[in-house]
């Protein structure tokens, strides 16, 4: 391009000043000179002949002072001339500018929305963290499975003092509390964490300090908490003396030691914590007991920093070998498991896990996104060169230079697209953290933080490609006039025809190309809202209608077992006299909650497991009627009984996938089972029911009786044809009336709980149908542009037909058929492409086939309407062609 | 800048530079002698406004300079028309004899 080379140069001109100035005093010296010596010839003394030739030439320093100010001022003139003029051209057609800025905004805005949360999210989520590139997230294994399991406590201190290859282990637990300061008492979210853990991750406290590392040790032996920045300011008013102060969590008091940096928010992606305990506080929050000298409770998350030049290869294979001698040595826990590492944004746990395949997707999305907005300015540039060509001929035969035409369009081309980038800039900045406006769950209590972070290189890439695709598509004009037969273009104008030329072709593509994209979109939207419904609609095994769970937070208040049985027991009393209420039964975990179910190794009478199984069975406490009370059927034997309590024979329930396993063929009622030491009969098989999601496969899961396998902390379930507000009123009075310090947590219908967990595929549709609408948006608007366009220019056609005797309706279909022309096309290569690119939507599709044909044929539908309605008004527009005008121009 | 008469028609110059450079580089004192040769001692060229005028079209992409040895082996910038210029040239040649038409039309009459 020696066009801009030659406007680049002369902006360095600029900068080159002095070097251009000393060559220009040199012509001038040379032409003194040579003039010098011309007088000599002509028989002047030399003194005589320079002073002759400087006065012919005129005041040297001025003239060159002239000559510099020419040089800058014609450039910089016509710059801002070419701004002027950009500036008055983008406002002239105001409907052009807003368009095609909206949709670069869109494009470049979205992009680097969504990368920024997988930026915060996945790849750095930890602002305040030194050398996250070296963290990576480390969990239990266990043979024959792929899920991954928390660490041990002692596994976690084995692996510390073993490792060579790592610089730090820390461990994390989610936890949570009530926090009462004043009269003000709260949910609050905390993390029990490994004593090295601020140390290990480099977060430094503003204020007081982090925790020393016996306080890691010893059972409930430090009562010490570090408090979030965010609960320092928002629960202690920002207190400055607050360290030193104590704090009753859990119904331990707690000395407040340390407040955490602003952005600090815990190492548990998507939650905010407020407080963090030392692991020696294990059991004060857990009220599964105590864990810190158990091998065999897996409850704990756990990260490393690998040593600087380790590979995760390396690293894995020591912590292969570690696994190996615990094997060995603790062979009755620690058998077939082993440990892993994963990057960061493979965390098994917390959002990541959640969101990693959503947002994998929403990247995949936003950048079709980005492409049908680039498509589409590139279609309104493309539509409007065609619409100047008149304008640029008429200029070029009015004598303006090519060159000054070609830089004035690139100088409007710029303009738009650096308005729009720092449109789109503003919308990523708006956008960056509105992950969680989108999150569709909502817990009272806990305040859900996904960090979004801008990150200029995605901001860099988004706007040039933005500029980029804006600019070449500016200058088509400026080419196509660099050829255009002047007389011929001036004659010719407004007399194409519908859908001839080669030009017209690009732009075609360009809007097939739009069409493509979307339908992809859609039929990913489509695919998502299907699952949805079929998630919603497929039976968990227990009934969601009429049925009012909720919880109160015995624990943190501080019940010993006995205090708790005696108001569990009254608190059910009250709650089966309520109006409407027809049952209600204890469970410590609510079906689909974010409690976690016991786990405990198993014998089963009469079955010998193969060498390496472990038999091992998850299982929940229940009270009697929990069964009726949720609508689980029991399918042989009983459901529990009050008297199923201490003083009866202990018994259990289990689920079909469990009896099927154990006791093939055979009845499993009266069959024996043993669960840490106890024997236990089974007395009832229960249908299989969907415990944690519904995502879920059949798994072994039995029940116990609550009242012979006590726990303090424990859930209602409420059948009752009220709301769940009413529910939660009365129970509230109930609760109250027994306990003046206790409230009901989280009272909310089954049916809500249910929805919780469909929490990704939720999020998912709502960014696809955001994302899908835009592109659907964008691409409407391009089939608009063409179709507007090709009738603009084909007027004399369109008049001619008229004039011979075409209706209305003929040209309306002649438009529109144009129109549904480009659409199928597009449609067609979209489904072709939708056909393979949604198989990567995989698990976020639930019992829908990625080709699922009713998702498609809705994409279909909306796509032929949508294309119709962009059609409908450019072909509305021909029908009102005036053939008499038409035919004269 | 006085100008008690004027040499030339204004916004003439860089056409009139453009003709000297037509056949052969020159550096910017030819250049003015060659317009002052061609049109018998009619025209002169101000050397303050030469310059100008050369930085102007090399700005424009009419002419290119380069540095060279004059005739009696002096350094020199040496000035050249480039297409665009040759084209330019050629349209305000066609352009004055038009306008000039013109004006001899007006005057002729009566």
């Amino acid at each position: 391009m020696p066009r801009l080379r030659s406007w680049l140069s002369r902006l360095l001109g600029l900068f080159q000043k002095s070097r251009r100035d000393a060559e220009m005093a040199e012509e001038m010296q040379t032409h003194v000179d040579l003039l010098t010596e011309r007088n000599i010839a002509a028989g002047m003394l030399p003194e005589e002949a320079r002073n002759a030739a400087l006065r012919q030439f005129g005041r040297l320093e001025q003239t060159k002072e002239i000559a510099r100010e020419q040089r800058i001022w014609t450039w910089a003139d016509e710059f801002l001339q070419d701004i002027r003029f950009g500036a008055r051209m983008l406002v002239r057609s105001p409907g052009f500018s807003v368009l095609a800025i909206l949709c670069l905004m869109l494009g470049i805005g979205t992009n680097a929305a969504v990368f920024s949360w997988i930026e915060g999210i996945l790849i750095r989520p930890y602002p305040l963290v030194a050398h996250q590139d070296r963290m990576v997230a480390l969990f239990g294994t266990r043979q024959g499975t792929t899920e991954k399991e928390g660490l041990a406590y002692p596994d976690f201190l084995d692996l510390q003092k073993n490792s060579t290859l790592f610089e730090s282990f820390i461990v994390d637990r989610i936890t949570g509390t009530t926090l009462s300061v004043g009269d003000r008492a709260e949910r609050a979210t905390g993390g029990i964490v490994s004593a090295n853990y601020f140390n290990a991750l480099g977060v430094r406290p503003v204020l007081g300090r982090g925790f020393r590392p016996e306080e890691g040790e010893g059972r409930n032996a430090h009562p010490v908490a570090v408090i979030s920045y965010l609960t320092w300011q928002d629960r202690y008013k920002g207190d400055p003396k607050i360290i030193g102060k104590t704090q009753f969590l859990d119904g331990v008091q707690h000395t407040i030691i340390g407040v955490a940096p602003e952005k600090f928010h815990g190492t548990f992606i998507g939650y905010s914590f407020n407080f963090w305990v030392p692991t020696s506080m294990q059991e004060t929050f857990d009220s599964t007991g105590y864990k810190l000298e158990d091998r065999g409770a897996r409850w704990i998350e756990g990260y490393a920093f690998l040593k600087p030049g380790v590979t995760r290869q390396q690293a894995q294979a020591e912590l292969n070998a570690i696994a190996q001698r615990l094997e060995n040595d603790f062979p009755k826990t620690n058998r077939g498991h082993g440990f892993e590492i994963l990057p960061l944004w493979k965390t098994p746990f917390n959002a990541v896990a959640n969101l990693s395949p959503t947002l994998g997707i929403t990247t995949g999305v936003a950048f079709f996104v980005l492409l049908i907005a680039c498509a589409n300015v590139s279609n309104l540039l493309l539509a409007r060169s065609l619409l100047r060509r008149h304008e640029m001929t008429m200029r070029l035969a009015l004598g303006a230079r090519r060159r000054r035409l070609v830089k004035q369009l690139f100088t409007e081309g710029l303009l738009l697209s650096v308005i729009a980038a720092a449109g789109g800039i503003t919308v990523a900045y708006w956008c960056r953290n509105a992950l969680v406006l989108v999150s569709p769950t909502r817990i009272p209590g806990i305040t859900i933080d996904y960090p979004g972070q801008l990150d200029w290189r995605v901001l860099a890439l988004s706007v040039a490609v933005c500029i980029g695709s804006t600019m070449l598509f500016a200058l088509v004009p400026a080419i196509q006039a660099s050829h255009v037969d002047l007389s011929g273009a001036l004659k010719s104008e407004g007399s194409g025809m519908i859908g001839g030329s080669g030009r017209s072709r690009l732009r075609s593509v360009l809007v097939f190309v739009q069409v493509a994209l979307s339908f992809v979109l859609i039929a990913g939207t489509g695919l998502l809202l299907r699952s949805l419904a079929q998630m919603q609609s497929s039976d968990p095994g227990f009934s969601t209608r009429n049925v009012v769970v909720s919880a109160v937070d015995l624990f943190s208040s501080g019940y010993k077992p006995e205090r708790a049985k005696i108001f569990y027991e009254q608190i059910l009393e009250r709650i089966r006299a309520l109006p409407g209420v027809q049952s209600a039964a204890l469970a410590r975990v609510r079906p689909f909650s974010y409690s976690v179910y016991s786990s405990a190794p198993l014998e089963i009478e009469g079955y010998q497991p193969p060498r390496n199984e472990q038999v091992a069975a998850d299982y929940n406490q229940v009270g009697e009627e929990y069964f009726v009370t949720i609508g689980i059927p029991i399918v042989a034997g009983r459901e529990f009984r009050r008297n199923d309590d201490e003083n009866g024979p202990p018994v259990a329930i289990v689920n079909e996938t469990m009896a099927a396993k154990y006791w093939p063929g055979k009845d499993a009622i009266g069959q024996r089972l043993k669960v840490k030491d106890k024997w236990m009969e089974i007395v009832g098989v229960a249908k299989n029911a969907n415990y944690r999601t519904k995502l879920e496969q059949p798994t072994p899961f039995f029940y116990v009786p609550v009242r012979q396998n006590f726990v303090v902390q424990n859930g209602f379930i409420i059948r009752s044809e009220q709301s769940a507000t009413a529910i939660m009123n009365a129970l509230a009075r109930e609760i109250h009336a027994l306990d003046p310090n206790l409230a009901p947590v989280d009272t909310i219908s089954l049916q809500e709980q249910v929805d919780r967990m469909s929490y990704a595929q939720r999020l998912a549709v709502t960014l696809l149908a955001i994302f899908g609408g835009m592109a659907l948006f964008l691409a409407a608007i391009g089939l608009y542009a063409v179709l507007s366009y090709s009738v603009s220019q084909s007027t004399r056609e369109l008049g001619l037909r008229m004039a011979l005797g075409a209706g209305a309706g003929d040209l309306l279909r002649l438009v529109i058929s144009r129109g549904v022309r480009l659409t199928t096309a597009g449609v067609v290569i979209g489904a072709i492409a939708a056909l393979t690119l949604t198989r990567l939507m995989g698990n976020l599709l639930y019992k829908v086939s990625p080709r699922d044909p009713l998702a498609f044929g809705m994409a279909f539908i909306v796509m032929t309407l949508v294309a119709l309605v962009a059609c409908f008004l450019p072909a509305w527009r021909a029908t009102r062609i005036d053939p008499v005008r038409a035919l004269r121009t | 800048m006085a100008k008690e008469k004027p040499d030339l028609v204004y916004g003439t110059l860089d056409m009139l530079i453009l003709k000297a450079l037509q056949h052969e580089p020159r550096h910017g004192l030819a250049i003015a002698d060659r317009i002052q040769q061609i049109s018998k001692d009619i025209l002169h060229v101000e050397q303050g406004s030469l310059y100008p005028a050369l930085y102007r079209l090399e700005a424009q992409g009419w002419i290119t300079a380069a540095w060279g040895v004059s005739d009696n082996n002096r350094k020199a910038r040496y000035y050249k028309l480039t297409s665009a210029g040759r084209k330019q040239l050629a349209a305000e040649q066609e352009h004055w004899s038009r306008i000039t038409k013109g004006i001899d039309l007006v005057l002729a009459e009566g």
